[in-house]
């Protein structure tokens, strides 16, 4: 089906239609790792590269699970291809970024659980996207993950030097934050088609 | 002999007082996206009960026969065969409700409360206590998505389950039922917990000082 241009499919998928303040996929790093920018920004990065591959993987899977009529083994094939990228990613920040490596932690084997990469396999298959429109999907979900989580992390650096009651600090202030960059991100609504 | 208080307990640990959404805020995705009714939460809760209860069962069953070193992709193999049987059940059961949840039923397999609890709870236990607590787990869950679920339909459509509540002349909050709606409740059932447990303490505090 090629109803939607690639250009409409890019700026749907980075802004109004942003993986994490529209579709919620992705919360755990999301509200995990956002606490500075120079941990947000790699790992969105990382993440980006992992959705893109496992996009391209998932295309590729879905065609030969369709031709043997396996499509109930799909969740599994998806879910095990991206656990191998994920595998992939580490090995190489291990390799040429240790301090990078130890910053990030538990999180970067936590892609595997990512919403975002397996929603955007998940997507692709039921919105029937072909080759160029799944990588354009993938890119562009992978950026918009990115400028979501810098977006929050330098917000929360800033209103760690306010004064915030009590009550409301930790996951709650965060949430609320997240809401109002939420609320913003509806104003794209309608740019892109 | 069955150590009748401490299975107990295994089953309401994860109903109040570590409950997977308000306390151990796991599996946040499924919690924001679908809650935009009651009905679809309490869906989504029992469709993750189920996932999680039997997952958890099988994990601890064989949890002397994987080996550490493939374990988390076992656990995930797992979890993704019972995903498959509830996303094909919840097509059979029902079609509308099949559109409703979408692609977020497959996404339970991504949900980090369902690997969470198979890897730190169901890999060291004996069968039933893990189910038990699985179970209690996913309640807690359902529980939570609920509530959040409950005031986003309140507000937002001004029905409960469906039944109108306001009138016609209620005017709904169409912001509760978009996307920064699930942030905002979320964010306001955690500042009404912080609120009432720092007034406990509070109050805690002003008996231990009285007795003194």
């Amino acid at each position: 089906m090629g109803r939607e241009s690639l250009g409409q499919i890019l700026v749907t998928s980075i802004l109004s239609g942003n993986f994490v303040l529209a579709m919620f996929l992705g919360m755990c790093p999301f509200l995990g790792v956002t606490h500075s920018v120079s941990l947000a920004f790699p790992l969105g990065l990382a993440t980006t590269f992992v959705i893109v591959i496992s996009s391209l993987c998932a295309y590729a899977l879905n065609i030969v699970l369709s031709q043997l009529h396996l499509e109930f083994l799909r969740l599994i094939c998806y879910i095990v291809v991206i656990a191998s990228a994920v595998q992939l990613v580490e090995m190489i920040v291990k390799k040429y970024s240790p301090a990078l490596f130890r910053a990030l932690g538990i999180y970067l084997p936590l892609i595997t659980t990512n919403c975002a990469v397996l929603g955007v396999a998940l997507f692709q298959t039921a919105r029937d996207y072909d080759f160029a429109q799944s990588l354009t999907f993938a890119t562009g979900g992978g950026v918009g993950f990115t400028i979501a989580l810098v977006l929050l992390a330098s917000v929360r650096e800033r209103v760690n030097l306010s004064n915030v009651p009590g009550v409301l600090s930790g996951t709650a202030m965060t949430l609320m934050l997240a809401g109002i960059l939420s609320l913003a991100f509806m104003g794209f609504a309608g740019i892109g088609g | 002999m069955i150590n009748v208080p401490s299975t107990w307990q295994e089953f309401t640990e994860g109903l109040w007082e570590r409950n997977p959404v308000f306390v151990m805020v796991l599996g946040m995705c499924p919690t924001l996206a679908v809650t935009v009714s009651a009905i679809n939460s309490i869906s989504m809760g029992l469709a993750t009960t189920f996932v999680l209860a039997a997952s958890c069962w099988l994990v601890s069953m064989l949890r002397h026969l994987i080996p550490k070193e493939v374990r988390i992709a076992s656990y995930i193999g797992i979890i993704a065969t019972f995903v498959t049987v509830v996303d094909y059940a919840i097509q059979a059961i029902s079609l509308e409700l099949y559109e409703a949840l979408g692609a977020y039923i497959q996404l339970i397999v991504a949900n980090c409360l369902v690997l969470g609890r198979a890897e730190a709870h169901a890999a060291k236990t004996s069968p039933m206590p893990a189910t038990l607590n699985a179970l209690g787990m996913g309640l807690g869950f359902t529980l939570g998505l609920t509530m959040i679920g409950g005031v986003r339909e309140i507000l937002g459509s001004g029905t409960f389950l469906g039944l109108s509540l306001f009138g016609p002349n209620f005017q709904p909050w169409v912001v509760m039922v978009l996307p920064p709606g699930g942030f905002f409740v979320m964010g306001g059932w955690l500042l009404l917990f912080a609120i009432v447990r720092a007034r406990r303490a509070r109050a805690t505090a002003r008996e231990v000082s009285h007795g003194a």
